[in-house]
Formats: C-alpha cells, structure tokens, sequence
C-alpha cells in the first residue's frame, strides 16, 4: 500500500498495479503477454503478501472468467492484457456486461491484427468501445495520457465499475505501460464496495433468500426489457465523462486525440504555439462514454478538427458523428509499429490549418 | 407416509417447482442428490452454485442457493475466482458433458491441477441434450447423434473421454468417482460419491469430482426404460464405476466400487 503524498519513479504497469492496490483490489487473475508482463509480476509479488488473490489463469479465457466470480462476489477484482489477449476475455466480458458485474480490465494494447506487433497501437479502440464481445453492451473505457493518469484512473475504473455494476476497461498502450515518469501515490482509496453485502453479490445466501446472477433471459419480452434498462445505464453514465481540453478557446483547429497519442499532440501544440499557431487539444479521457457533448459545444463556435490516432481511423468517426451538425474532422494515422514524435504531427497539423509547407 | 413414517420428503434447498426436463431425463435425479448432500451437509446458507450452459444450466431455478452463471465450458474458472474471492464458501458447479469435457476441458483440467476447493458435478448423459442431440465428446463409438449421423467414427471423431480418469490423475484432486443413477443400488452409491465431492474440499483435501452417468431419452431416441437398460449394457462397461482417488483414505465406498 502507498503512503499518501508518496512521489516515485515508476513504470505505467506498476502505476495500475499500484493504484488498484491502493483501491482495495482484492482478487488478480492473470496471463502473460507482452507488453503487460509487468502487470502480473507485480501482483504476483504483492497480492499475497497483503493476504490478496493472485492467480496465475490457463489462459486469458479463463482469467476473464475467474473475474466474473470474483465480481459476482462484489469483491473488487481485475484482469490485465494486451490485445490478442483482450480478444479471448471478451466471451466474458460480454456475460460480465450482461449479468452486470463490476470488474477492472486492463488492456496494454499492442499492434494487430491478428498477432501483430508488440509496439504501441491504439488499434483496439473499436474493440474497447463498440464492445468487442458479442450483443449490445457498453463499457467504461478510460485512457490515460500519463503514467500518473494510469495511477489515478484505475482507482476511478473500480469506483465507476461499482457505481453502475458494469465492466470497466483501462485502455492503455505500450507507450503508457512501458514509460517511466513520476507519480504521486496515495490518493486511490478503498471503498466500501469490498463490503460483505450490497444487497445483489453473491455471499451464501445465509438466511436471505436466494440470489441468481444470469444474463440468460428467455421469456417472452425479459431480454428486451433487460436491453432497455440497460441502454438507460448506458446512457447515465454520460454523466462521468472525463475530458482535457487544452488551449482550445481561441484555437483555430482543435487536434482529438487520446491516450499516449493525446500527449504527444499536446508537445506538439506547445511548440506550434509558441511560433503563433493557433492550434489547441481536446482529448477524451473516457472514450464511452465519449465526450460528444463538449465537442459538439466546441464544434458549433466555429472550430475546426483534426483527429490523430496511432491506427488507420477509428476514434475519428465518433469525432464526425459528434461534430456533424457544424464541422467535419480531418484525419491523421500514425502506422503502428514505431513511436511518433511530436514533430511527427507538425505536418498533418499545418496541413488541417491549410498551411502550405 | 406409511405406518406413520415419512419415507420420502423434499429437501430444504429443492424447490418445490415442476421442472422442465424431458420424461425420463435423470438431471431431476442427480440434482435431487446434490440437495439432499447439501442439505445433509449443511451447506445451502454458504452454497454458491456456479450454473453451466446447455440443459444442466435451469439448475438454478431448483436449488435455493446464491447461483452465478458461467460461459460455456467456463464454470470450473468462475468457481475459482468465487472460491478465491470468498474462501468460506461452498462452491460448486453443475454441468454436462459438452460442457465440461469439450469447451471447458482447460478449464476443468486446470482447475482440478491447482486443486481448487471447489466441487465439480458432471452429468454425463454422452449428448448434447439442449441444442438437439448433437456429437459430445463421450458420445460412444457407433452412436448416431445429428451431427455423427452414421454413428461416432474412432477414426474421424475419436473415442469417449474418460474425464473421472483423466481428472484422478491430477495432483489436486482430492476426490474423483464416476457413479451411475440407472438403478436403485447405483442411485444409492451416487449419492454416497456427490456426497464426498463435497466433503473433499470442504475438509481442504483438494478438488472434488463427480461423473454421472446420466440417460437422455429423448435424444437417444428411446424409452426411459430402454435408455436406463443402456446405461447399463452399453455405458458402464466403458466408463467404469468406482472411486478413482480419495485423498481422505477413508471409507473406501465399497458401493460406488460396483461390480457389474
């Protein structure tokens, strides 16, 4: 456990870790895969020290299955991999969405399709926010643009995972996971979502009657009822989007970009600042919900958008769909497989601003 | 009741509900000897039963205790992570033959391989019984089902999986018996192996496991009666009954030891 105010140099990997030790997780399930080893070591190594669960799965299927008990339970748990990985939990994170389970997913997402790469990638984002898994279902998806996000978020994603009994996902990439900044411990705290009952988890029934947690709904009208109270949840969760904005009052052009990508634009637009550019940022922080509302508002006073993914364009059709009544976005995909720089993106934002070079 | 005496009465933690198994099906019976053991154990206020997919998963609609349901094939992972998550638990799960020795053989392998203290009760009725009769993995050679229309083929579908042998040789399995419910004698020995399965990781031993063999009727094309009769002509004498490991090392159970 940190010391509140504890400043240390750390990994991402050891940021999540060490803020969902702080929040109280209670259960880790794992699997090895590259670039999230670090994750599984480090509860490994933690966990049962502070009398916790760590349990090293089969498989990802089974990791992602042994959450959902864990979950089912109400005990804060969670699982971690990167994308190959994240694809084989998503059977359960699918019942998880269903059966409305808290839980804590950690993707450190790398290169694909298929096996890819191990390099930095945002190419799960659809995977992450249209739900990868199958039926309609939605889920957390927060992205952290620091490795002091990283620490703060996780403790976030269990404090919303229970708030609406949903599955949340900290999608980061090999950039956040593998860099090493310092952090600020201390502020993610254990909540009383660890507590033998909230009146749904499943505890041995005692002398109450029965629970029954299921997402199979088989009479006549049951699932559609089910569906629509869920898409009421979906819709309230509206209300926890996270967003930064930076310099965007008097921007020209607005960038959208997240996660680690969002931090380098932000160099980016530093630099181009300084020689007069009128550029600013808006990055998502939650991308489900996604920060529609703030960027339609930005939209209709006139700006102009770019959006940069580290993927051949995905983000960038939530961006349109937000902005279509005033604006449309341009797009700029940095190929997976190799690290931008900020200089990288001078030119696809000189090019937006129609700047000739 | 007769002379005054009550021979026959429903288990606390059984629902008092029509099921909705087929005639003939003996889900009814191996779930009403998982009651009687819970109820005899104990066990219904601390029970979390982890429900499966395919005809074994309305199990949850007879047993009165906290259920969760499980991806198919999964229910032996989502039994570790509640287990873990609330070590003073009963946990166990309920499942069918596709279920446990086809999709979820990993998970049922592994979980018994880390010596989960968890129960696992496995209805082998050698079908699929809810999608409609299709191949299971301890569909006999010779038997047609609708996906092996000319009957299992060694060859091109391999043999039956002996899962109580398989799961016995384990290291943290405490427990593994494979029982029968086609007869009164076999009933009565079932119940004495589910009951142990219980006890094994109740008394922290290891994993305990169960194998029923089990009729389905209806997808077998027969009688009950029939059905019951192939059970012992055709069943047994390739899954034999007995105890294949008891860590405990007591009461060897003679009656599941049947000699045919």
């Amino acid at each position: 456990m940190s010391t509140p105010g504890e400043r240390v140099l750390i990994k991402g990997n050891e940021a999540i870790c060490r803020g969902a030790v702080d929040a109280g997780c209670q259960c880790f399930f794992g699997y090895p895969i590259t670039p999230q080893n670090d994750i599984p070591e480090y509860m490994s190594k933690v966990m049962p020290n502070l009398g916790r669960v760590f349990v090293q799965a089969e498989s990802e299927v089974a990791a992602a299955n042994m959450l959902l008990g864990a979950a089912a339970c109400g005990i804060r748990a969670m699982t971690s991999s990167s994308s190959p990985g994240i694809s084989l939990k998503q059977e359960a994170i699918s019942y998880m969405g269903g059966t409305e389970l808290p839980a804590v997913i950690v993707n450190i997402s790398r290169g694909g399709p298929g096996l890819g790469d191990i390099g930095p990638s945002q190419g799960d984002y659809y995977q992450a926010v249209k739900g990868g898994g199958h039926g309609d279902y939605r889920q957390f998806v927060l992205a952290p643009g620091t490795v002091q996000e990283a620490y703060d978020l996780i403790g976030k994603a269990f404090d919303l995972a229970f708030a609406y009994r949903n599955p949340v996902m900290l999608l980061g990439d090999a950039i956040i996971g593998q860099m090493m900044e310092p952090v600020t411990l201390g502020s993610n705290k254990e909540t009383e979502s660890n507590s033998p009952d909230l009146g749904w988890n499943l505890t041995g029934k005692g002398q109450r009657d029965p629970r029954l947690l299921k997402s199979l709904h088989l009479t006549d009208g049951a699932l559609a009822g089910h569906n629509l109270r869920l898409r009421d949840k979906y819709a309230s969760m509206e209300k926890d989007v996270l967003f930064e904005n930076f310099l965007v009052d008097d921007a020209e052009l607005i960038v959208v970009a997240f996660g680690s990508i969002g931090r380098i634009a932000k160099s980016t637009i530093r630099k181009m600042r300084a020689s007069g550019k009128k550029v600013g940022l808006h990055r998502p922080i939650t991308l489900f919900p996604f920060p529609s509302r703030e960027l339609d508002r930005l939209a209709a006073s006139g700006k102009r958008f770019l959006t940069i993914e580290h993927n051949l364009g995905q983000m960038v059709e939530d961006v349109r769909l937000a902005i279509r009544k005033h604006a449309d976005s341009d797009f700029y995909g940095h190929l997976p497989g190799n690290l931008p720089t900020p200089e990288d993106f001078e030119q696809p934002i000189l090019a937006a601003l129609g700047v000739r070079s | 009741m007769k002379n005054g005496k009550e021979a026959f009465t429903l288990p606390g933690v059984l629902a008092d509900v029509p099921t909705h198994y087929c005639p003939g099906c003996q889900h009814g019976v191996a779930q009403r000897l998982v009651a009687e053991c819970l109820d005899e154990l104990a066990l219904a206020e601390k029970a979390i039963c982890i429900g499966s997919i395919g005809c074994s998963v309305f199990i949850y609609n007879y047993l009165l205790v906290d259920c969760v349901e499980a991806p198919h094939g999964r229910a032996p992972a989502v039994a570790t992570g509640v287990k873990r998550a609330r070590p003073d638990t009963a946990v166990f799960t309920y499942q069918g033959d596709g279920d446990l020795a086809s999709i979820g053989m990993a998970e049922t392998m592994h979980c018994a391989n880390r010596g989960e203290r968890v129960t696992i009760i496995f209805v082998n009725n050698t079908v699929y019984g809810m999608t409609g009769g299709q191949m299971a993995p301890t569909t006999m050679v010779g038997q047609r089902t609708t996906t092996c229309p000319g009957g299992r083929c060694a060859d091109n579908e391999g043999q039956p999986i002996k899962m109580t042998e398989i799961i016995a040789s384990l290291g943290g399995t405490a427990y593994a018996a494979r029982v029968a419910v086609d007869s009164v004698k076999h009933v009565r020995a079932a119940k004495k192996a589910v009951r142990r399965a219980f006890e094994a990781p109740l008394n922290n031993l290891g994993l305990g496991f169960v194998e029923i063999l089990a009729t389905c009727p209806t997808n077998w094309k027969m009688t009950p009666v029939q059905a019951n009769e192939r059970i012992a002509a055709e069943l047994i004498p390739y899954f034999p009954l007995g105890t294949f490991k008891d860590m405990a090392g007591v009461d060897s159970n003679e009656e599941t030891e049947v000699a045919e």
